[in-house]
């Protein structure tokens, strides 16, 4: 076993408009994604788990053409609410540093 | 067609290396977004930019005289930062002047996309509203809100273009509606038009070394279209332009646009030298309900925070149990004076370790806090953070040692009052009848006898 984060090159989040957040994982090569795809790490459950959002609002896109997985879930608070405390959701990937592949 | 990226936003900047390149080859249009909702709710509710004039006015001062020369019109969307009528009246200062100081003339479009409440209120009751997440659109959340923008596809800019604008300043807008406006009035694939602008609205984030402050060149024809960054130390690679299709976006393989879906299964890359990408295969599925998203934000109140550090391992250890206590003592001590939902008070903690166990290891030193109260009027905003940061500051628990005083504050004043607070009460789309039905476009001739400003 592996954590993602080192299988990874790049790991992000960013809003994708105020109501919702986008997570990219991004790998050097076919390998390693596709390793990561087969270990069914990234789930709508495990990802549910992660950030306390419900698995079914949960959106996971393999996109192999750049070896990455685009992962989208609500925010929340939407941006710049109360409770707010990272207006731009840059520092939101943290999480999936955890996760095992 | 050859059309060029400025910036990422306007007033993020540019390299004057990478400006005279990409006029080399004279561009047919100039385009650059103007703004963003990431910045959040308040610049729309307040009616103000989240870039600054100076910047704003160095990249228009060095762009524009360039671009008029060479007969391309000059796009910029999302006016200001968020695109109300105050944001693009404050851009349209900022080109008057500049045409003054550089004795430009030219004719200005501004596009005006503010829509008013019984137009959203109507759209609610006929049905015609979507949502897009958790957000729900009341009657009373459009009463509460303040200000509402409607997010413009190409069809305005095209008109304004058919009508002979040099220079087209719009209110909000698509971010890619400024680059594929010219493709498409000029009949190129709008599913190439809407990926090339997808790509290029960033400035040269599709390159390396990336940078969402320097231009960037597209050029398009009838089946493909190319990127090349205009410094010639930068590159496109496929790897970053693929990459970038899918930036912010929720799903790599769809955009939406209010003119339909651009479908990028099929999209191929392809690296045609050292600096260009070459990019096809993008499908345009056009939409028979043809919708446009409406933003708008309400006012929550006030703000007023106070930044301070905690070096006391005991406090840092003791730090929910004391907030406790101080929302506590706010509470009584504000009572008959103010009710519970006329404030919120809260905590930021820097530097809280990350699990329980590192805490029972080694609590952190140097917490970091921001005291944060939002509350209904400026004075009550000042009152509970008076209260709470005084009471904080002298808090008393079982074994305290520093009697002094448990906050260290590096400011003086301690209490920084931040303003008005805003939040998106409105982030839906609205079916429409016609993709123009939310924009009013005037034209104003700059520099020439009707000069509003002399």
């Amino acid at each position: 076993m592996t954590r993602l984060v080192d299988l990874a090159t790049v790991v992000r989040s960013k809003n994708a408009g105020p109501l919702w957040l986008t997570l990219d994982v991004m790998f050097d090569g076919e390998e390693n994604f596709t390793r990561a795809i087969q270990s069914e790490a990234i789930t709508p459950k495990s990802i549910s788990d992660l950030f306390g959002v419900p698995a079914e609002k949960v959106s996971i896109i393999p996109y192999p053409i750049v070896n990455s997985i685009k992962i989208t879930i609500p925010r929340n608070p939407v941006s710049g609410s109360i409770g707010e405390t990272d207006v731009y959701g840059c520092q939101q990937y943290l999480p999936l540093y955890s996760l095992m592949v | 067609m050859k059309l060029l990226s400025l910036s990422g936003i306007l007033g993020y900047g540019f390299s004057e290396e990478a400006l005279k390149n990409a006029f080399i080859e004279p561009p047919d249009y100039v385009g650059v977004d103007g703004g963003s909702v990431d910045p959040g709710p308040y610049y729309l509710g307040k009616g103000v930019s989240f870039t600054t004039r100076d910047c704003v006015k160095r990249d228009v001062s060095l762009s524009l005289e360039p671009s008029l020369k060479a007969h391309a019109p000059y796009i910029v969307g999302t006016a200001g930062g968020s695109g109300s009528s105050s944001h693009l009246e404050w851009l349209r200062d900022i080109f008057f002047e500049v045409a003054r100081e550089q004795g430009l003339s030219f004719k200005m479009a501004l596009i005006y996309t503010d829509v008013d409440k019984p137009y959203v209120l109507q759209k609610l009751q006929n049905g015609k509203v979507i949502s897009l997440g958790d957000l729900p659109l009341t009657e009373k959340a459009i009463a509460d809100s303040c200000r509402i923008v409607s997010q413009i596809g190409v069809s305005p800019i095209i008109e304004a273009l058919k009508a002979g604008a040099d220079v087209v300043l719009a209110g909000r807008s698509c971010d890619t509606a400024i680059f594929a406006a010219p493709c498409i009035m000029h009949g190129y694939d709008p599913a190439l038009a809407f990926h090339m602008a997808k790509i290029m609205e960033c400035g040269s984030m599709c390159a390396e070394p990336i940078s969402a402050a320097d231009v960037m060149q597209g050029v398009i024809e009838k089946d493909y279209f190319e990127l090349t960054p205009a410094h010639p130390k930068r590159r496109c690679t496929v790897r970053n332009v693929a990459a970038h299709t899918m930036y912010e976006q929720s799903n790599p393989y769809m955009i939406y646009e209010p003119d339909g879906v651009i479908n990028l299964l099929n999209a191929r890359y392809e690296q045609v030298n050292e600096r260009t990408v070459r990019v096809s295969g993008s499908r345009f599925i056009p939409t028979d309900k043809p919708t446009l998203k409406l933003e708008g934000v309400r006012p929550l109140g006030f703000r007023s925070v106070a930044f301070a550090g905690i070096k006391d391992p005991e406090t840092v250890k003791r730090i929910d149990e004391i907030f406790d206590g101080v929302c506590a003592f706010v509470r009584e001590n504000t009572k008959g004076l103010l009710n519970g939902d006329d404030y919120t008070l809260s905590l930021h903690k820097y530097g809280v370790p990350l699990s329980k166990d590192a805490e029972a290891a080694e609590p952190a030193h140097d917490l970091g806090l921001i005291i944060d109260v939002v509350a209904k009027t400026e004075h009550s905003s000042e009152f509970v953070l008076s209260l709470a940061r005084s009471r904080m500051l002298h808090y008393d628990y079982k074994g305290r040692k520093g009697t002094a005083g448990n906050l260290a504050f590096p400011f003086s004043p301690s209490d920084i009052h931040l303003g008005e607070v805003f939040e998106y009460s409105i982030y839906h789309l609205a079916e429409v009848d016609s993709l123009l039905e939310t924009s009013e476009i005037r034209y104003i001739n700059v520099g020439g006898s009707d000069d509003t400003l002399g």
